[in-house]
């Protein structure tokens, strides 16, 4: 590969890489990211494989990444010339070996489709080009356009903006979209004040959790005193129930190392780094190709487009420490130690990074970065709210219908995330509350579905942003249990540096586990809330100053719920083991069988067609009776 | 042990203040654990006391200094399965190998682990073996997933 020394060559890549976007043979991508392998798009992959094989058939066949939609993966999308782009969902071997039969007549499988796109939108330019129509089948009319398609409705996708849509492996496909040119603008045409300006005047704030303001973080750094600075990209993504940037980083790598680039020059660095968390395999393998690549095309290395501009990243892999997303512990565990955070009277934007002035961004935030650029800080700034501007992606998962990523502008509700686009609660469940900012956040209450979502709506009923983990639960999830789980999660991950943190959630989940084991006592409630505020208030670092949130939320919302369990010894979700006693219903029972050869204690009895019987003794409470009863009579008291 | 290959492993490695987690990656890629006389020799190769190695090794929930069974299940315990119940599979799958979480079989086969979110939180509840992800495992299944693996 030549090195992209001017605009007039990334002119002609582009050019030339159009084809990739209106190809003139049928293209053909199957969405494989981390969900979409497990879904078994890798055996859908390899079955389209053999057949273009056996067939000869004059097919280009990729792997692109998530599209967001993960309840309908695999996802396979066909663009042939002369029609628009289609998606099918839900694909598996058999399914695709008749589509492409259809395909060969020209036809299409109308109902294994989710949606098609009539023309392409290339953000970064602005604009919108049709795909050229040539006797499409008529089924096709029928399909929903994806704008249109209730899930993707109310979407924006800004940092999502390539992810399942192109071939993350191939920077000849971001370039392009539109992909390096504002790198380019930037390096050639601004200097680094105006850069750090226009983020600034965005409004768009840290993505990872604090919700800082970019701009402002950048212009610390720039100003810090030092001849070395260092940019750093946070991807270790620890909050459990929130992958977004693990999907960015493997559907798009390039949008996030554009964005670090820009920042570099801005902030006047020659070094970066991105933390990368070891349980993502195949985000580190994808980023690791998209390095490569950007350096063989100079833009990244000596010299960057001419301009006199160096910088290279490195990856470092994480170790599965949840501390290590916290910033002064992500910096030591890149200098190899230990991942203990430490007290930040100096910011790490003017000491961070072997003592070095170093901005370290999300990598959501890094990915909106060259959009930003390219299109304006006005007209970035016209989306969100006051003090929210932009998008945010969540990743909507639990008791939801439609799980997936969605990229939402800012003061959306939580009523338009969880029915409009989430298609609300399955199994006609009544919904009770959602999880935001993981084990730092809080639970918000059904009261609350019409709350819009920004930084200080959150916050302000007792939640946060965090990294955009939205976990939904129904009227079968106890809030006690879930305080208990997070507080559990926290005391294995806090680092033991500081005591409080250290011993008082260790204390905290103690009293909640004998809370839910029926033992709890006259007076716990008021001792939760007071260690609450000791572990708040003496922590050194976000993990022990927000460990308490959970408990808050739930103890602010859920209140009755804490009681049952303490006075009547009850779990009104029926969840906690030891307040709970599974029977059968002996009247309905038809006797089929199915849960007492399931049973693994044998605790069942009754013989076929007479009702069955738990013996109370023997039973263990797994529910693998309930689970699998087709008549519903494994009643829970 | 080869010497050699942990020399091989720490040669991958410019920057050496900042190579210890990502050599004892390597090294517990190549063993399945942190062998003792590995970590000996880095302290060598690095010239940095055996108590920060240690210190590293027994902080970072990915490493650990006991061989492990030939497959490694991961449980997850993200938000989304464990609302999805994987507590429940978890115990099924304990239950089935006759050990505790944490723990590997008397026979090597299975090592039982929990891992922090994989990120799969669609499919929740997600279980690992070695490479492979199950999503949406339902206890009844778990017995035979396990027969997968010898």
């Amino acid at each position: 590969m030549n090195k992209i020394e001017n605009l007039e060559h990334l002119k002609k890549i582009k050019e030339e890489n159009l084809k990739l976007i209106f190809p003139k043979k049928t293209r053909i991508l199957v969405g494989m990211a981390s969900c979409g392998l497990a879904s078994g798009a890798g055996e859908v992959f390899q079955v389209l494989a053999e057949e273009i094989k056996r067939r000869n058939l004059d097919i280009t066949l990729v792997q692109s990444g998530c599209a967001g939609f993960c309840e309908k993966e695999p996802l396979v999308d066909i663009m042939k010339p002369g029609w628009p782009r289609i998606s099918y969902c839900e694909m598996n071997s058999k399914k695709i070996r008749k589509i492409i039969e259809l395909l060969l007549k020209g036809k299409v499988e109308k109902d294994w489709i989710l949606a098609k796109a009539e023309e392409e939108e290339l953000l970064l330019e602005g604009t919108r080009r049709p795909y050229p129509l040539n006797g499409i089948p008529e089924e096709l009319e029928e399909i929903l356009p994806y704008k249109y398609h209730p899930f993707y409705e109310k979407q924006l996708k800004i940092a999502m903006r390539n992810c399942g849509f192109i071939d993350p492996e191939n920077i000849d496909e971001y370039i392009a979209r539109g992909g390096y040119s504002t790198l380019y603008k930037v390096l050639i045409q601004c200097d680094p004040d105006q850069v750090i300006e226009e983020i600034t005047k965005s409004g768009l704030r840290g993505r990872g959790g604090g919700g800082f303001p970019t701009g402002r973080k950048w212009h610390y750094c720039r100003n810090a005193p030092g001849d070395i600075r260092y940019v750093v990209c946070n991807a270790d993504e620890g909050d459990p129930g929130a992958y977004m940037d693990r999907s960015v980083l493997e559907g798009d790598p390039h949008s996030v190392l554009e964005g670090m680039i820009i920042g570099a020059y801005a902030i006047g660095s020659n070094e970066g780094y991105i933390y990368i968390r070891a349980e993502y395999p195949l985000a580190v393998q994808t980023l690791r190709k998209a390095i490569k690549q950007a350096e063989d095309y100079g833009f990244l290395g000596k010299n960057i487009f001419n301009s006199g501009f160096d910088f290279s990243i490195q990856i470092n892999r994480g170790g599965g420490a949840f501390v290590c997303g916290e910033s002064t512990a992500l910096m030591a565990s890149i200098e190899g130690k230990v991942g203990e955070p430490r007290a930040k009277h100096i910011h790490t934007v003017e000491s961070g990074l072997w003592e070095k002035p170093t901005n370290l961004n999300n990598v959501e935030t890094w990915a909106n970065v060259p959009l930003i650029i390219a299109k304006g800080a006005d007209w970035y700034s016209k989306i969100g709210t006051r003090d929210s501007k932009g998008t945010k992606i969540f990743s909507l998962v639990g008791k939801i219908e439609n799980t997936g990523l969605v990229e939402v502008p800012m003061g959306i509700t939580l009523r338009e995330i969880i029915y409009d686009i989430g298609g609300g609660v399955p199994g006609r469940k009544k919904f009770k509350a959602v999880q935001t900012g993981g084990p730092s956040g809080g639970c918000i209450p059904e009261e609350l579905i019409d709350l819009p979502v920004d930084f200080e709506e959150l916050s302000r009923v007792g939640s946060m942003m965090g990294s955009g983990g939205m976990i939904v639960m129904d009227e079968d999830t106890c809030m006690v249990d879930i305080a208990k789980y997070f507080l559990s999660f926290l005391q294995d991950e806090s680092c033991g540096k500081c005591t409080s943190c250290r011993e008082g959630i260790k204390r905290m989940l103690q009293i909640l586990t004998r809370i839910t084991q029926g033992k709890g006592r006259e007076g716990d409630i008021e001792l939760l809330e007071e260690l609450s505020q000791v572990v708040a208030e003496t922590s050194l670092c976000a993990l022990g100053q927000t460990a308490p949130n959970p408990v808050l939320s739930t103890l602010r919302y859920f209140r009755d719920e804490y009681e049952a369990h303490i006075k009547d010894k009850k779990c009104p979700a029926k969840v906690c083991k030891d307040l709970i006693t599974y029977f059968i219903d002996e009247e309905a029972c038809r006797g089929c069988l199915v849960c007492k050869k399931l049973c693994p204690q044998e605790a069942i009895t009754g013989e076929r067609k007479e009702p069955h019987r738990i013996n109370q003794d023997k039973c263990i409470k797994c529910g693998i009776c309930l689970e699998n009863c087709k008549f519903d009579v494994i009643k829970v008291e | 042990m080869d010497l050699e290959v942990i020399d091989k492993i720490a040669d991958r490695y410019k920057r050496k203040e900042s190579a210890l987690i990502g050599i004892l990656q390597d090294i517990q890629a190549q063993y399945n654990y942190l062998p003792k006389e590995a970590l000996l020799h880095i302290r060598e190769r690095l010239s940095i006391p055996l108590t920060h190695i240690l210190g590293v090794a027994t902080f970072y929930n990915i490493f650990t200094l006991k061989p492990r069974g030939r497959h490694l299940i991961n449980v997850c315990m993200g938000t989304a399965c464990h609302v999805k119940g994987v507590v429940r599979i978890l115990e099924k799958i304990e239950r089935e190998l006759g050990i505790k979480t944490g723990e590997t079989t008397a026979d090597l086969r299975f090592s039982l682990e929990p891992i922090r979110c994989l990120g799969c939180c669609s499919l929740a509840p997600v279980v690992k073996i070695d490479g492979d992800i199950y999503g949406k495992v339902k206890q009844e299944k778990v017995s035979r997933i396990l027969k997968k693996y010898e």
